[in-house]
């Protein structure tokens, strides 16, 4: 394992980038399932209101360093988080932190649509309902029409708001579960793999929903497809066997990347 | 000549068969061009079932043929005053069969004695152990011997036809035998036949719980009309006096079924909960280790027989609750009476809901883990704590599994026996009060029929009414639990 | 260095209130309800245990007195007939020996009846037939002395291993004053001693407690656990290996799966009455023997088994199959050389647990009559006989205290066999389990 490789983040040369304020930030974040290290020492800052990608071949640690962002792997058994990560400078880790207010700040969107077993409107109203952010029934009828729009969902189901989750198509699961994520108002959003189960069409319109998404949202999201990546995002990071090889600008990853094994990987030499 | 040495016969013969039939295969793939289709094993099994299966079924057919036709010819030559109605005629044959089952004990010589006078038939019976009256008639000996001589021919000739048709059989099998011969997809199809046999036990035992448990019941409502005995409210059978025909008995369900239904209702207020919980604990909270070790512990409570608990309500919670209750009684009123008895619905409904606690965790735990992670990390994302999850997204979700497992359950409840019958008490009474004792269907399906029975009173032909309402209640559970179990499974398939 | 940019980050946004504490609070709650109920579950478990154990375990000691009993002649064979006819030793009165032997030993006057009658009380009534087979086998016995130790009645054997209350007034006591003092004498001599009670597995019913034994009843279960394994495997696993492989998938297999479940959830009383009605009704079975229990309780685990084979015959990848079904084996052989031999471990797991059920069940045996009393061992499936769980149901209606001390001994022992059948059960999964 090359150690080497990891990019550790030099302040001086982040404040030349045009004073970038950063969300979140990871410092150091090694995963551990059981005895199995799942992730090496990953230090890489998330900045506001920015797509991040994160991209590498299959079990690169990619999904592993999300879902630490929003401490999802508490959920799995066995699976120990060490070094840091902050949220607005504060240790999500930390005992202080409450996973829940944590998760309630940023939200999360899965690799499969996953809406619950219940109505369009009792998906959307989820969220604002368990962490009461609606004062009332107009209210929440307001934050579900509006996360609905922000999710580029409202003109297809407005009309049959009490009909089943389950029953849309997939893509409009997938924008259904992002509506979810928005309604909580989140700060960050988090997305595995947000299309890989979506046919090209449904694919765009997630990206262009992503795209707007970004003028409120700080978004990091793991993607399979470089494409994707170039596509929708700003900021690039690129993970291989549980290490971060290297972070850029999107552009630069893309045409001129520092690391040959990103551009191997570009390339299309390995993953 | 008896069937187990004639079956003994068959058997030596179907081995010749397969000896000789594999004899016979190997010379053919020696000698033949072509390669043999099946190999030997196959064309020895083939001749020596090609024997052995029709003699059986002739072997089988004939054992249950010959007895009804003996039956009726014997019948028919019985005098006609002794056979002035169904019961006397069955009272009279079974005298015969009694005597029937002497002579066979005789030597010839000895039946020759008594025919020609020398000897007492009556004697001689007694002489062998076979109680007979001493006035018996002389018909029913005559009957009796007949019978025995049909049954000796029959025999002989049943052994003569199963050895021909065996022969026959696998010496036709035996000619079949070539080189291009099929005996490999002969021998599977009969495989696969005795397969799908065995497969229909399962509809045969449904049939056959129902018809028995109707026809019998329906000699009962011949006796006691329908009506009486599904709105009665009063159960007092009576005794079942040997020919006293059950006048006077009263057989009312509603008691019963009113016992059995506010049991089962104590039992499910007590299992439910604790189940329910326990199940979404170890599924949603429990670590590893604690999983590890209290879900074989529960297990080991679904384990124990029924008997178990119901010796347990007898000598432990019976007295523990009559005694508390003295207590708490002396406590408030100062007079120290026990309010609770030890036999009581109470009882009877805790033991059983402790039976039952194992039984419902352990089909909600199934049914809650079959839920997709995917639904709960999705809450879980959104910021939802784990109570919320589990109360908000995971138990709707699972509610037509967790239902399907409640009736199960309360199926369960309704058809248990052996608590009932230790905890409950025999009182077939009407009323409110839980802490004194009521009975239950299965109760006195069990008083009905312990002791010493007579098929034609309505005290014993009752059982099977009240069995049968039982079996329909439980079917009816079963049924609809399975129906929303297989609705719940395809929707996450 | 992460402070330098931590600099820059904004200023947290305004904190919503989300309501965490109230939040808090329920969760815990929630998980508090979680663990009381497993607490609960737990402690059912736990009470039935220490009950049945507690009041059990002395149930495998037996007190027994020795005495010196002499075979007097003139009270065993007064005729002296012995030599022609050795069966008149069997007519002795050997009542009057034990209580000779008592007086003896004891140290009181024959004659006096008060003294005799509370000695001979002390000894259980079987002791009389136990001397009498020990003659019978020993006929130069006669003239003799010999010590012998005899089986104490019920309540002396509760006093010795101090389960009556001594605090109560003589005459509200089963066990009197004169009697503890006796007891004492004797065991102070070593007479009275507790040993390993053996009758408890070899002797059959008894309405004396300390005679009674699960012999018969754990032979009548052996009968029946052998027609069930016996009938209900091949049976089992042929009508799955058809459901499974190769049923075409229509209504008539369909009615027979919802069949089959349901079957599983019946009543077991039901399947009582089935047995009553065809096996001994119209079939003409004997009752009470184990053969006829055998059948109804093969019926009854018959579904278990099934659903058990089922899944462990889907559980086999396919790609076996088509591995074999492309060697060109026939279906049938793919499925008795490959998927069989590795749905093994899986189908057997099930039978065991399907027998430990039939093991345990009592209601269906009520009515096809195996309560019975039953003091002779069944020397074949076809002769009267009763089962453990049954016998434990007899001993549970007996009033007297030595016989809950019985039952609940009895109980011990299905118990053991029942979590050595699952252990085994757990075992053979544990060592064979495949994951595919």
């Amino acid at each position: 394992m090359n150690m080497m490789a990891e990019t550790t983040l030099e302040p001086k040369q982040a404040q030349a980038m045009n004073e970038p304020v950063y969300k979140m930030i990871g410092n150091k974040v090694s995963v551990f399932y059981g005895t199995k290290q799942a992730l090496f020492e990953v230090s890489l800052p998330v900045r506001e209101k920015t797509v991040t990608a994160l991209i590498g071949p299959s079990g690169c640690g990619k999904s592993t360093f999300l879902r630490s962002l929003n401490r999802m792997n508490d959920t799995i058994d066995n699976c120990r988080v060490t070094g840091q990560i902050t949220l607005d400078g504060q240790d999500i880790y930390d005992p202080s932190i409450d996973v829940v207010e944590l998760r309630a700040r940023v939200g999360m969107v899965f690799q499969k649509p996953n809406p619950f077993p219940k109505s369009i409107y009792e998906n959307v109203a989820y969220g604002p309902k368990i962490h009461g952010l609606a004062r009332n029934k107009a209210d929440l009828d307001q934050i579900v029409e509006t996360s609905l729009i922000k999710a580029g969902l409202w003109n297809e189901v407005k009309d049959r708001l009490h009909e089943a989750g389950t029953g849309l198509s997939g893509g409009q699961q997938q924008r259904l579960c992002i509506a979810r994520a928005v309604a909580v108002s989140p700060e960050v959003i988090l997305m595995d793999e947000p299309c890989s189960a979506l046919d090209p069409i449904a694919t765009a319109k997630v990206e262009e929903l992503i795209h707007e998404l970004r003028s409120n949202f700080t978004i990091v999201i793991v993607t399979h497809s470089m494409q994707q990546a170039a596509r929708v995002s700003q900021r690039t990071a690129m993970f291989h066997l549980g290490n971060l090889v290297e972070e850029n600008d999107t552009d630069k990853i893309f045409t001129n990347p520092d690391e040959s094994r990103t551009q191997d990987y570009i390339m299309g030499r390995f993953g | 000549m008896k069937t187990p040495l004639i079956l003994l016969i068959l058997a030596l013969m179907a081995i010749g068969a397969y000896v000789a039939g594999r004899a016979r295969s190997h010379a053919l793939s020696r000698t033949s061009k072509v390669k043999t289709h099946s190999r030997p094993a196959y064309h020895s099994a083939y001749v020596a079932l090609a024997g052995l299966l029709p003699a059986v079924l002739v072997l089988i057919v004939w054992s249950i043929a010959s007895p009804i036709y003996i039956d009726r010819t014997v019948r028919a030559t019985l005098p006609s005053d002794l056979r002035i109605d169904q019961a006397s005629e069955a009272l009279n044959y079974g005298t015969v069969s009694i005597v029937a089952r002497g002579v066979e004990q005789l030597t010839e010589a000895e039946i020759a004695a008594a025919q020609a006078g020398t000897v007492k038939w009556p004697e001689l019976l007694v002489s062998k152990a076979v109680p007979v009256a001493a006035d018996v008639r002389p018909e029913i000996i005559q009957a009796a011997l007949k019978r025995t001589a049909m049954d000796a021919a029959s025999h002989k000739a049943m052994a003569a036809v199963c050895i021909v048709v065996a022969a026959l059989g696998a010496f036709l099998g035996y000619r079949r035998l070539a080189p291009s011969f099929r005996a490999r997809n002969h021998i599977e199809k009969l495989m696969l036949v005795t397969l799908a046999l065995c497969s229909t036990i399962a509809i045969l035992t449904t049939v056959g719980i129902v018809v028995s448990m109707l026809s019998e019941a329906t000699r009962f409502f011949a006796m006691v009309p329908m009506h009486e005995f599904f709105f009665g409210t009063v159960w007092d059978p009576r005794f079942a006096a040997a020919g006293a025909g059950g006048e006077g008995g009263q057989f009312g369900l509603i008691p019963l079924l009113a016992g059995t239904l506010y049991i089962a209702f104590f039992a499910m207020l007590c299992a439910v909960p604790v189940g329910l919980l326990s199940a979404i604990y170890m599924a949603e909270y429990a670590s590893p280790r604690v999983r590890n070790l209290a879900k074989p512990a529960l297990e080991l409570l679904a384990g124990i027989p029924t008997i178990v608990y119901g010796f347990f309500a007898l000598v432990t919670v019976g007295p523990f609750l009559r005694d508390i209750s003295a207590e708490l009684n002396g406590l408030v009123t100062g007079n120290y009476t026990n309010f609770i008895q030890a036999q009581s619905v109470l009882t009877a409904g805790i033991v059983m809901g402790i039976m039952l606690i194992p039984f419902v965790s352990s089909l909600s735990d199934d049914i809650i883990t079959q839920v997709p992670r995917a639904l709960r990390d999705g809450s879980l994302g959104l910021g939802a704590t784990r109570s919320e999850t589990i109360k908000r997204v995971i138990l709707p979700a699972a509610l037509p599994g967790i239902v399907s497992a409640l009736l199960l359950t309360a199926s369960r409840a309704v058809g248990e026996t052996m608590i009932v019958v230790l905890a409950a008490g025999v009182a077939a009474r009407l009323s409110p009060n839980p802490f004194e004792p009521m009975t239950t269907v299965t109760v006195k399906i069990v008083n009905q029929l312990t002791g010493d029975l007579e098929f034609t009173s309505p005290q014993t032909l009752v059982a099977f009414a009240l069995g049968i309402t039982l079996f329909a209640i439980t079917l009816a559970l079963n049924i609809y639990a399975l129906y929303i179990v297989r609705k719940y499974r395809e929707q996450y398939e | 260095m992460s402070d330098a940019v931590t600099l820059t980050g904004m200023p947290a946004q305004a904190r919503r209130d989300i309501g965490i504490k109230r939040r808090y609070a329920a969760e815990r709650r929630f998980r508090a309800y979680g663990i009381i109920a497993m607490a609960v579950g737990l402690f059912f478990l736990a009470a039935l245990i220490f009950s049945v154990v507690s009041k059990g375990y002395t149930a495998f000691v037996q007190t027994t007195i020795t005495l010196p009993i002499e075979f007097t002649e003139k009270d065993v064979d007064p005729d002296n007939k012995r030599g022609e006819n050795p069966a008149v030793l069997a007519q002795g009165d050997f009542a009057k020996l034990i209580k000779q032997g008592l007086a003896k030993r004891l140290g009181f006057d024959p004659s006096d009846r008060k003294s005799a009658k509370l000695a001979t009380a002390m000894i259980s009534d079987s002791a009389r037939t136990d001397l009498r087979d020990m003659l019978v086998a020993d006929p130069s016995l006669v003239g003799k002395t010999v010590n012998v130790s005899l089986l104490a009645e019920g309540n002396i054997d509760s006093a010795n291993k101090g389960q009556i209350d001594l605090s109560v007034p003589e005459a509200r006591r089963k066990v009197k004053d004169k009697q503890l003092e006796w007891m004492k004498t004797l065991r102070d001599a070593g007479d009275l001693t507790k040993a390993f009670n053996t009758g408890l597995f070899t002797n059959g019913a008894s309405s004396r407690p300390e005679a009674a034994g699960l012999g018969v009843a754990a032979m009548g279960s052996l009968f029946m656990m052998v027609t069930v394994f016996v009938l209900s495997l091949p049976i089992g696993v042929a009508a799955s290996i058809y459901l499974e492989e190769f049923a075409p998938k229509n209504r008539l297999t369909d009615l027979i799966e919802v069949n089959i479940n349901n079957l599983a959830a019946v009543p077991s009383i039901v399947y009582g009455l089935l047995g009553l009605s065809i096996f001994i009704n119209f079939a003409g079975m004997p009752r009470s023997a184990a053969l006829v229990g055998g059948l109804v309780l093969t019926l009854m685990t018959l579904p278990t088994i099934i659903i058990a084979t089922r899944a462990s015959l889907k559980a086999v990848p396919p790609s076996i199959r088509s591995a074999a079904l492309g060697l060109g084996a026939s279906k049938m052989q793919t499925i008795f050389h490959h998927v069989l031999p590795l749905a093994m471990p899986g189908i057997l797991t099930g039978t065991i647990i399907g027998l430990a059920h039939a093991l345990g069940e009592t209601a269906p045996l009520l009515l096809i009559g195996m309560v019975a009393f039953v003091a002779d061992f069944p020397a074949t499936p076809l002769e009267p006989s009763t089962a453990l769980p049954v016998q434990i149901y007899m001993w549970a209606n007996e009033a007297e205290r030595a016989f809950t001390e019985r039952t609940s001994g009895a109980i011990i022992v299905l118990l053991t066999f029942l979590i050595l059948m699952n252990l085994g059960a757990i075992l053979l999964r544990r060592r064979f389990e495949r994951r595919w």
